[in-house]
């Protein structure tokens, strides 16, 4: 009788259009996206793909586009056109059902002052319609955002940083499948930074997770994704390594000798494009990395070689050129 | 939605509105019913509240303003608007919430008065001279008039972040309603039309239904004010998304 079934089933299994399979494997999807504020176009058609457990950093200016994008992901706003989808609810049409899929924590974290930290969590908990388990999912949270101490403060009185703990308790309250966080690092001292940082990462290991941010050490620091966005164009999606090496075709190596040493001189070196010279440092604008030729050359000329050094391109200066033009 | 209201009725408790609220409007038809001049239960000489019902719709237009005027105003100031409506309720269930927080603080304000109902009553010659009837329609007379301020209270305060626009507009709209349309009736500008002006206002209402008697119009107009001012509210708040 199992195995009849297992025949009538199988070939309407595969009748299903392995696109719907696809849209429902994606966390967050994005489809030709506009927004416009009066005469301002926010968002100019823009469209990305988040997959689960990816931890995408939104970089641009500010102005680019990034607040946009997360309120309307979240609900708070619609869009003008185009589509967007959370965990393969559409964000318009089951804005209730996304509400239930995502935490979301707006930009500067708006917070109740006059309430107290776990009255605060109770009172969202009970927006989520967590019924029973809401003490429970408070509990674990205040202690899994190390805010134990100050669970009887009110939240007015907390510092920065456990405000901003707050916030990230508040949006992941429900266990959330994405995490949408508008800027969550910003104004904090180094130090909560870290923290947070920290946290991030962790709930990232089991968590789709959006941030933005115009930092560009927060990217490297904890996502594994990054789309760059300037005046509501997206003008970059990739992973980051990819993207460094996309952009950095040519090396920076810095040198620095003991004795005078002709710019004319290294220039000959195969391979330089170009010296800057500062007092004794010498920037090298190389093909690729020659270290080894430079190395070479220093003991055949008998330069004394100080120290030698080959410079990333770090993501922020992939950024600017990016974004300025 | 009930989330909501317990969230706004502990922030009453908890920033003291409630009690200000409830005090100062004690304090206030205290002092018309027992102790200003010509006002006074004794001055008059009549055992009866008419004292309380004139004067508790000036004090609401006040105090119901005060505590309405936060509503909306304050979560679009600070931000947490945006907390609330990215959460998994809809926006009717937000207004509502507020909406009926405001109507529960009115309603708990006016349960203490019942004492002055209980000193009147004894006051009378003989005691128990009063007439229960047009006192119990006063007193849902009032509910309804103070729930119609309240839903007001809640208009006046979407359309605006800041509380104290919130607050005059509140006053204001609460006075046109009120009374206005009494006084235009009261022109003669349009004859036999003159009673249709004056029944546009809520205190023609009001008084109708105070005289004991509830009106099946009275209740549909108050029901229909309340219903306009909340579907308003909606409409001003869902106009983010426009």
């Amino acid at each position: 009788m199992l195995i009849c079934c297992w025949h009538f089933f199988l070939p309407f299994h595969n009748l299903f259009p392995i696109f719907a399979d696809y849209k429902k494997s994606m966390s967050v999807i994005v489809e030709h996206l506009t927004k416009i504020y009066g005469a301002q176009k926010a968002l100019d058609d823009i469209s990305f793909e988040v997959k689960p457990g990816d931890i995408m950093g939104f970089l641009g200016p500010n102005g680019a586009g990034k607040s946009t994008t997360m309120k309307i992901l979240s609900g708070y706003i619609p869009q003008t056109s185009g589509k967007a989808s959370v965990c393969g609810y559409d964000v318009q049409e089951n804005s209730i059902d996304v509400k239930k899929h995502i935490g979301y924590l707006p930009e500067l974290n708006p917070l109740y002052t006059d309430m107290y930290v776990k009255e605060y969590l109770l009172f969202i908990a009970e927006l989520q319609n967590l019924g029973k388990r809401s003490n429970n999912a408070v509990e674990s949270m205040i202690e899994r955002t190390g805010l134990s101490q100050e669970r009887r403060k009110k939240i007015g009185q907390l510092s920065k940083g456990y405000k901003q703990r707050v916030g990230l308790a508040q949006a992941m309250l429900h266990n959330p499948e994405v995490l949408i966080l508008d800027e969550p690092t910003s104004g904090l001292d180094p130090n909560q930074v870290g923290e947070m940082r920290d946290l991030i990462r962790e709930i990232g290991l089991d968590k789709t997770v959006i941030l933005s941010t115009h930092i560009m050490q927060e990217v490297e620091a904890m996502c594994n994704r990054v789309v760059i966005i300037d005046k509501g164009k997206i003008v970059a999606d990739d992973k980051i390594e990819k993207l460094q090496q996309k952009l950095t075709g040519d090396v920076t190596i810095t040198v620095e000798f003991k004795n005078e040493v002709n710019e004319s001189d290294l220039k000959k070196v195969a391979g330089v494009i170009s010296v800057k010279q500062n007092g004794k440092k010498f920037l090298l604008r190389c093909e690729r990395d020659i270290r080894e030729e430079i190395s070479n050359e220093s003991s055949k000329q008998n330069w004394i070689l100080l120290s030698m050094n080959l410079e990333e391109d770090s993501l922020e200066d992939v950024f600017q050129k990016l974004t300025k033009k | 939605m009930f989330s909501i209201l317990k969230k706004e009725i502990r922030s009453f408790l908890s920033s003291l509105i409630a009690y200000v609220v409830m005090i100062v409007f004690l304090i206030a038809i205290g002092l018309f019913m027992w102790v200003l001049p010509d006002y006074n239960v004794f001055d008059m000489g009549y055992s009866d509240l008419n004292t309380l019902f004139s004067m508790a719709p000036w004090v609401f237009i006040f105090l119901i303003s005060a505590i309405t005027m936060r509503s909306f105003s304050e979560e679009k100031k600070n931000g947490t608007i945006e907390i609330i409506t990215t959460k998994p309720v809809t926006d009717l269930q937000i207004i509502l919430g507020k909406y009926f927080a405001g109507v529960l603080l009115v309603l708990f304000s006016l349960i203490p008065t019942l004492l002055y109902f209980y000193t009147v009553y004894h006051l009378g010659s003989p005691a128990g001279n009063i007439d229960i009837g047009a006192t119990c329609g006063s007193y849902i007379g009032l509910f309804f008039l103070a729930s119609c301020f309240v839903s007001v209270g809640i208009f006046s305060s979407a359309i605006t972040d800041n509380q104290i626009v919130s607050f005059i507009v509140s006053m204001f709209l609460c006075y046109c309603f009120y009374n206005v349309f009494d006084l235009l009736a009261n022109f003669n500008l349009l004859g036999s039309y003159d009673s249709v002006v004056a029944s546009l206002g809520i205190n023609a209402h009001y008084q109708s239904i105070s005289r004991g008697v509830i009106d099946s119009r009275d209740l549909i107009y108050f029901l229909s004010f309340i219903t306009a001012f909340i579907w308003g509210t909606k409409t001003v708040f869902s106009s983010r998304k426009w």
